[in-house]
């Protein structure tokens, strides 16, 4: 039986403090009965002989020094099964879809363990998302992490949408499942996603976790973990190819930030604790492939970006763990061009091992490099035309700038249910390098120019 | 020190505090009924703090914690190389076999192969005196290196015995006057640096077959490089072509708090690696350890100590041993981590105040020595740095250029144009060019520095034209001008981007670097003079003889195509 403790001594912000108990472990789970009845969960975040103190995942209002106080010897677990696949959860777990409990296969520590790193194996298979400035520019492989970088007003959803609808490996079929996580969205937006999900038909192999705007802000710091677990036992388990998209970062960041201040510790940049780059890997790393084993977690993380600013911790920290980052454009956006895929500042690092003769086209590398090249200096150009106008420019660079241009309206924009396979975004590609003489392409070779080079 | 016992009084996060232990500062600790690993950092009257190299999830007060007496020490012995280890020196692999593929709490596992045994030949014998330094005997470690066992620090005597024969490397293969055991396995606490006969002023280059780095920036062996950048510049690309390429006898590669998945791209990619020295593999003689950015944070404290001793102990044995750690910027926000935990007083953004001493005491591991038994070895150190949002103001970036030398800036916007390796020229910069030198122009050529300087100066100027360039366009420029923004077009293009995914660009030896840098200036001189004598500008962008450099780095047969392109373009100058 376990013991109820009636010894809280202080409550503050999301924290409660309990004196005279036994030994209590770290991390361990708490449950707290109110007087008026109602309960509570917690979770232990620093315990001694004297004093335990317990972060409330619901926020603490309603508690006071009469409330009972249970330590349940455990760390937080959650109940694993094959058949959450089309069901719909709150931030802690609970199914809020009004249908019945989930009857557990089996019960797993949401923290996770690190996967070993000789245990992992390379991410190579390239994932098709139908969208061409991810495709052929950032391309995403099975077992990556690869956040969005958006702002406040940005389609950001739309394109995670549309990546979860369109997502597949060429030529495989194989098990997949999308785990999807609110941390802290509004209910609409939530419901957009829901919907969707439904209309597409990939509702009964998606896994919904819902922390709304609306839902206790603490509750956002176990969110992402219960979802990965989830992810974990359908990839490794049950040999699934999972997705997890995970929206929004930044409000878990700021539930992170919330804590460290309540705790009274000392604050790393803009206030964030300074563990924050090791709690937001232990998020991220849960990405991944091992060897031997058929499932795989690939990530997609958002994150608004706090002024559109990509040095804030938040993308920051993200872009340090992450294997590259697909970041929006406002301009983009205001030019009424979806999807505002910037493709300068954004990269997929794993982008080598997935394309290239046998998995994409032979031309890939070449025709990226090339078009990331001629973007990048016809953008430049732009800043040139507006101090001494379009006619002060060389040939050469009157091409770039056109190129620019077109590339934004034919290669960047595209619909939000197009679903262009890799070798239509490429010939897109060539159709745009094609406006340029043969000898400005440097980074193409001859024999590449000779059979795909138009005109 | 006995061994002592204590209770646990407080668990927050990886930091633990235990009340009755008797402990010294940096002693190993194990905590807890799962006798997790852990290190003493702190000690306030019967209160001692220590620090978990594991999830301490579950531990509660009360439960014991045992002082092992040890200051955190790694078995250095044959069997390190081809190792892959995580922080504090525990073998991926054999956790993976014996736990899974997960890491679990509470594993223990020797560091080295404890059944392999070893073809041990001894280079004394009875009697011979036995002090620090003195060679005792060799074990071929693997078909590269030949591992050389050496009298550790503290040990002297005669020896009373010593045989030949194959041994574990805990089997004794001989004994001491004083009764001392000789095995192949030595201890050595990784915060105490290994102690050598004295420091050497670094002279010759560490060879990395990168052309940014030969010709413009060079490393000592023996040097310390920082390698600073945002994320997406090129670090970890870089930092691991300089480990497949550099001339180092000994690789050591820290994967410090970085990207599982990278990680697992060296771990798989470096055991099939050719040796481009030896024809053998690459990981026979390279050492690496992974400490990924979700393992606990206080073995990534630790694991560059790790890595520099093992460094060290090599350099011992007279190799040259180049050290990459990716980054150093996740070792300081362990440390600064764990000084919060400790409720420290902060200095710049949090990070400790002592965060300075310790890259320089780390970084000043690094150099050419004269070891104790007298021969020559060196450790270089090439450190990423990931300074947040790329500013270089910040702490760690600003530290770090206090000790190191060389300093390769990576830069964004190169990268965004796809300019790989994307090293900025111009904040870039090398304190070792000078010591270098004479090296250079007695192995390579007389004009190697002459060359560089020019190369140098054209971008430079190069620089100062673009500005220009921004506000009126190019063709406002004088011809002249016109000119040096085409050779310094022609400099970044055709020299200095180099494809580390190309089977012959990937690696460039020192006489096609010179080579190609000489047939640049060859252009460049020809074509200012005749611009003075009249030929006009667009003839000279036009030339076809130029445009043919850009093949050379691709083309293993080089000298010929050079030879052909001059030909080319003295015949084109004639004719203008």
């Amino acid at each position: 039986m376990l013991k109820e403790y009636k010894t809280v001594t202080r409550v503050a912000g999301p924290l409660l403090f309990v004196e005279k108990t036994d030994a209590v472990g770290y991390g361990e789970l708490v449950s707290i009965k109110l007087s008026d009845g109602s309960v509570k969960n917690g979770q232990v975040l620093d315990t001694s002989a004297d004093l335990v103190v317990v972060q409330v995942f619901e926020g603490t209002s309603g508690i006071d020094r009469e409330a009972h106080v249970k330590f349940l010897g455990e760390t937080i677990q959650l109940p694993v099964s094959g058949e959450m696949l089309g069901r719909v959860f709150d931030g802690a777990g609970r199914p809020i879809d009004g249908g019945p409990p989930v009857i557990p296969e089996k019960r797993m520590d949401i923290t996770g363990a690190a996967i070993n790193p000789y245990a992992r194996s390379s991410p190579a298979d390239f994932i098709q998302t139908g969208i061409s400035t991810i495709d052929a520019t950032n391309t995403l492989v099975r077992g990556q992490k690869l956040p969005i970088f958006s702002g406040a007003g940005l389609p950001h959803n739309h394109i995670a949408l549309q990546i979860a609808r369109q997502a597949k490996v060429v030529g495989q079929e194989s098990a997949f499942a999308v785990v999807f996580v609110a941390m802290g969205i509004t209910s609409e937006e939530a419901q957009a996603f829901i919907r969707d999900f439904e209309e597409s038909g990939s509702l009964n192999r998606a896994v919904v976790f819902l922390n709304l705007a609306d839902d206790p802000a603490i509750e956002r710091l176990i969110t992402p973990r219960m979802a990965l677990t989830t992810a974990e036992f359908l990839a490794y388990e049950k040999d699934m190819h999972v997705l997890v998209i995970l929206t929004d970062m930044t409000n878990y960041c700021e539930a992170l930030r919330e804590i460290g201040a309540a705790r009274e510790e000392v604050p790393g940049r803009r206030g964030y604790p300074g563990y924050m780059y090791t709690d937001l890997a232990s998020i991220y790393e849960r990405a991944g492939m091992i060897k031997e084993r058929k499932g795989s977690i690939t990530q997609l993380p958002i994150l608004t970006m706090v002024g559109d600013d990509i040095t804030h911790p938040i993308p920051d920290l993200t872009g340090y763990i992450t294997e590259g980052q697909i970041v929006l454009a406002r301009d983009l956006h205001r030019k009424g061009v979806y999807p505002p895929i910037d493709i300068l500042p954004s990269l997929s690092r794993l982008m080598n091992s997935g394309i290239g003769p046998g998995k994409t086209r032979e031309d890939h590398k070449q025709v990226s490099d090339q078009s990331y090249a001629n973007y990048a200096e016809g953008r430049d150009l732009r800043g040139l035309v507006a101090i001494v106008g379009e006619d002060a420019l060389s040939e050469r660079d009157r091409r770039l700038l056109k190129f620019a241009e077109q590339f934004e309206l034919r290669f960047v924009r595209q619909g939000r249910h197009e679903d262009r396979s890799i070798v239509r975004t490429l010939e897109i590609g060539w159709e745009l390098l094609s406006t340029m003489p043969k000898n400005e392409l440097t980074r193409i070779k001859e024999e590449l120019k000779a059979k795909f080079y138009k005109g | 020190m006995a061994r002592s016992t204590g209770t646990l009084f407080r668990i927050a996060g990886p930091v633990v505090v235990a009340k009755g232990l008797a402990a010294r500062m940096y002693d190993v600790v194990r905590v807890g009924k799962e006798r997790l690993m852990g290190e003493v950092i702190q000690i306030g009257g019967e209160k001692v703090t220590i620090q978990v190299y594991e999830d301490t999830s579950g531990l509660k007060p009360g439960e014991s914690v045992e002082n092992t007496g040890q200051p955190l020490s790694l078995d250095l012995g044959p069997g390190l190389l081809t190792s892959i280890y995580d922080g504090v020196q525990r073998p991926l692999p054999v956790i993976r076999a014996a736990r899974g593929d997960f890491i679990q709490r509470g594993v223990e596992a020797p560091a080295l192969d404890q059944e392999k045994k070893w073809d041990f030949t001894p280079a004394l014998k009875k009697g011979d005196a036995v002090a620090p330094g003195v060679l005792i005997g060799t074990v071929q470690e693997t078909p590269a290196i030949l591992h050389k066992v050496i009298a550790p620090p503290g040990m002297s005597g005669s020896v009373k015995s010593i045989s030949q024969g194959t041994f574990t490397v805990n089997q004794p293969f001989g004994e001491l006057s004083g009764g001392e055991k000789l095995t192949l396995m030595q201890k050595w606490p990784v915060r105490r640096p290994r102690p050598v006969k004295e420091k050497l002023r670094p002279e010759t280059p560490l060879v990395t077959g990168q052309r940014i780095f030969d010709g413009l920036f060079p490393l000592a062996k023996g040097g310390v490089a920082a390698i600073p950048g945002p994320f997406g510049a090129g670090k970890t690309v870089t930092q691991q072509t300089l480990a497949k390429w550099c001339d180092a006898d000994i690789i050591v590669y820290v994967g410090c708090g970085e990207r599982g998945n990278e990680m697992t791209e060296v771990l798989t990619e470096f055991p099939h690696l050719k040796d481009p020295r030896s024809g053998g593999a690459l990981m026979n003689r390279t050492v690496l350890i992974a400490n990924t950015s979700n393992m606990p944070v206080a073995a990534r404290e630790a694991s560059v100590y790790t890595g520099v001793t093992i460094a060290e102990y090599y350099r011992d044995m007279g190799y040259n041993v180049a050290l990459m750690a990716d980054s150093t910027s996740r070792w300081a926000e362990a440390m600064r981590e764990i000084s919060s935990r400790l409720e420290e007083m902060p200095g710049e953004e949090g990070y400790p105040a002592y965060l300075a001493s310790r890259l320089a005491e780390f970084y000043e591991r690094a150099g050419r020595v004269r070891t104790l038994q007298g021969a020559e070895g060196s450790v270089s150190i090439i450190g990423a740095v990931s300074p947040p949002g790329g500013d270089f103001s910040e702490p760690v970036t600003q530290n770090t250029l206090r000790v190191v030398k060389a300093f390769w800036a990576l830069d964004a916007r190169l990268a965004q144009r796809r300019h790989f390796p994307s090293i900025n020229w111009l904040t870039s910069y090398s304190l070792y060019k000078e010591s270098l030198a004479p090296w250079f122009e007695g192995r390579v050529s007389k004009d190697w520095t002459s060359l560089t300087d020019d190369l140098l100066a054209l971008l430079q100027e190069e620089e100062k034209l673009l500005e220009i360039v921004q506000l009126v366009g190019s063709d406002a420029l004088p011809e002249k001008e016109q000119l040096t923004l085409e050779i310094a077009r022609m400099i970044r293009e055709f020299f200095l981007q180099q494809n580390a995914y190309h089977d012959v660009d990937t690696f460039c030896d020192l006489p096609k670097t010179f080579q190609m840098m000489k047939t640049i200036k060859f252009f460049g001189d020809k074509a200012y003079k005749a611009l003075e004598a009249g030929a006009g500008i667009q003839a000279l962008t036009a030339m076809k003889s130029k445009d043919k450099l850009a093949d050379v780095k691709f083309e293993k047969d080089y000298q010929k195509l050079l030879d052909q392109i001059r030909k080319d373009m003295e015949k084109e100058f004639a004719s203008l």
